[in-house]
């Protein structure tokens, strides 16, 4: 019987099983360690093969209606984000989905854009990721290398945006950036830590000199 | 400490560019509720997304219906896609290709024919393709090249016809079995093939 459940990653990674089997095959793909080792390579490479029809321009209005819909759902969706596991799960996870990324050599590496720090950080084993209120993410590998992705406004002139890694009610600077975009921390960041980022003279500031307008929760 | 982390208010958010971020850091950002970055991952995949979804559904709109819905189960439960130990992009063609099959499925628009005589919608415009995604088709292309006629009927009918494992079995005159393997040793082979062709490419000048 279990043989018989293991033979339908492939069919499942093709979406071609019928109802039934397919919630047979979930059941036990939740219990079966093979079978989501092998599924997540099946998996890349029946996306892949999306590749052979002609990409198509769909109708301008598609995009502003999918836009429309989603952020008429945000104030419902926030919340769910929240929930006491979601970083957990993006850390433990990370690192099987940069295994296969490096399984599948250039032809993983060309369909991202682009290698950044966050990216970095989150391929490596064990990496968390956390919300930085509501402006974007802090990930934090279990060395403390750290990155932050932050959608924010360019800083005023004469101005900087400064981060901090607060431990043990010492802040201590991890960095200087000018608006949005990924930044690499320069400082790791030890485990019951809180990221920070204040908005401080150009050039940057020892201590903090505001309140910080982003904060992480304490790290874990 | 609880008075240095009292939140001030942040600044006025404007538009940015996000062009420069992988599609990982997307995702983590669309989890964080963000549209731009929603729209930026469909600047990317919408192309692909709508030509995949044509070509299994063979109708204008349901295909757009397929890549709405598509997208918008990236946007609701973005924080969950590397749960699913897959690359951003094979996370949102995995949820394209699923909303897609349902709906050939209900509509009952399937079908057998291999991709070679599949034809093209006629009012459907070629996006100007990236460098990028033109060396991907080529790569996967030249791949599928390399596999037996038996696996690659097995994938693309699997892949594009929206058929059952059964249905296909009884389509190709071929015991169940037999069609799993096929499945099986071509979407392995393929993997394969596509982790060489890589290496191959960014070895040679
Ligand atoms: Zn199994």
């Amino acid at each position: 019987m279990a043989e018989e459940l293991h033979s339908l990653v492939a069919p499942y990674a093709l979406d071609a099983l019928d109802e039934t089997d397919e919630r047979s095959f979930e059941e036990h793909l939740a219990l079966c360690e093979r079978c989501r080792g092998e599924l997540a390579g099946l998996r890349e490479a029946a996306a892949a093969l999306a590749y052979t029809a002609p990409a198509t321009q769909p109708p301008p209005e598609l995009k502003e209606r999918i836009l429309a819909q989603a952020r008429s759902e945000r104030p419902n969706v926030v919340p769910l984000r929240r929930k006491r596991n979601w970083t957990t799960t993006l850390g433990i996870a990370a690192a099987a989905a940069a295994a296969v990324a490096i399984g599948l050599g250039l032809w993983g590496a060309t369909r991202s854009t682009g290698q950044d720090a966050l990216a970095r950080v989150l391929s490596r084993p064990g990496a968390r990721v956390m919300a930085m209120g509501g402006s974007g993410v802090l990930a934090v590998a279990p060395d403390g290398e750290a990155a932050l992705a932050l959608r924010v406004a360019d800083a005023p002139p004469g101005k900087t945006y400064e981060a901090w890694v607060i431990h043990a009610n010492a802040a201590r600077p991890a960095g200087l950036f000018r608006g949005a975009g990924v930044v690499k921390l320069a400082r790791r960041v030890a485990k019951g830590s809180v990221v920070a980022v204040t908005v401080e003279r150009a050039g940057g500031a020892p201590q903090p000199t505001q309140k910080p307008f982003l904060a992480s929760q304490e790290t874990t | 400490m609880s008075l240095l982390l009292t939140a001030a208010p942040p600044p006025a958010k404007a538009p940015r560019n996000l062009a420069h971020l992988s599609d990982e850091s997307l995702l983590s950002l669309v989890a964080s509720s963000d549209d731009n970055a929603l729209a930026e991952l469909y600047d990317r995949f919408g192309g692909i997304a709508y030509g995949l979804a044509l070509r299994i559904l063979r109708d204008e709109s349901l295909a757009q219906d397929a890549v709405q819905e598509a997208f918008l189960g990236v946007w609701r439960t973005a924080d969950r896609f590397l749960a699913e130990r897959a690359s951003a992009s094979t996370w949102i063609l995995t949820l394209v290709h699923r909303r897609a099959v349902d709906l050939v499925r209900r509509e009952d628009r399937r079908r057998g024919d291999p991709l070679e005589s599949a034809p093209e919608p006629a009012a459907a415009e070629t996006v100007e393709e990236q460098a990028t995604t033109r060396f991907q088709r080529r790569v996967v292309q030249e791949a599928l090249r390399q596999l037996t006629p038996e696996q690659r009927e097995a994938l693309e009918l699997g892949y594009y016809g929206g058929l059952s494992q059964s249905e296909l079995a009884e389509r190709l005159g071929q015991p169940l079995g037999t069609v799993k393997s096929r499945m099986f040793s071509g979407l392995g082979r393929l993997r394969e093939l596509l982790g060489q062709a890589g290496l191959e490419e960014s070895l040679s000048p």
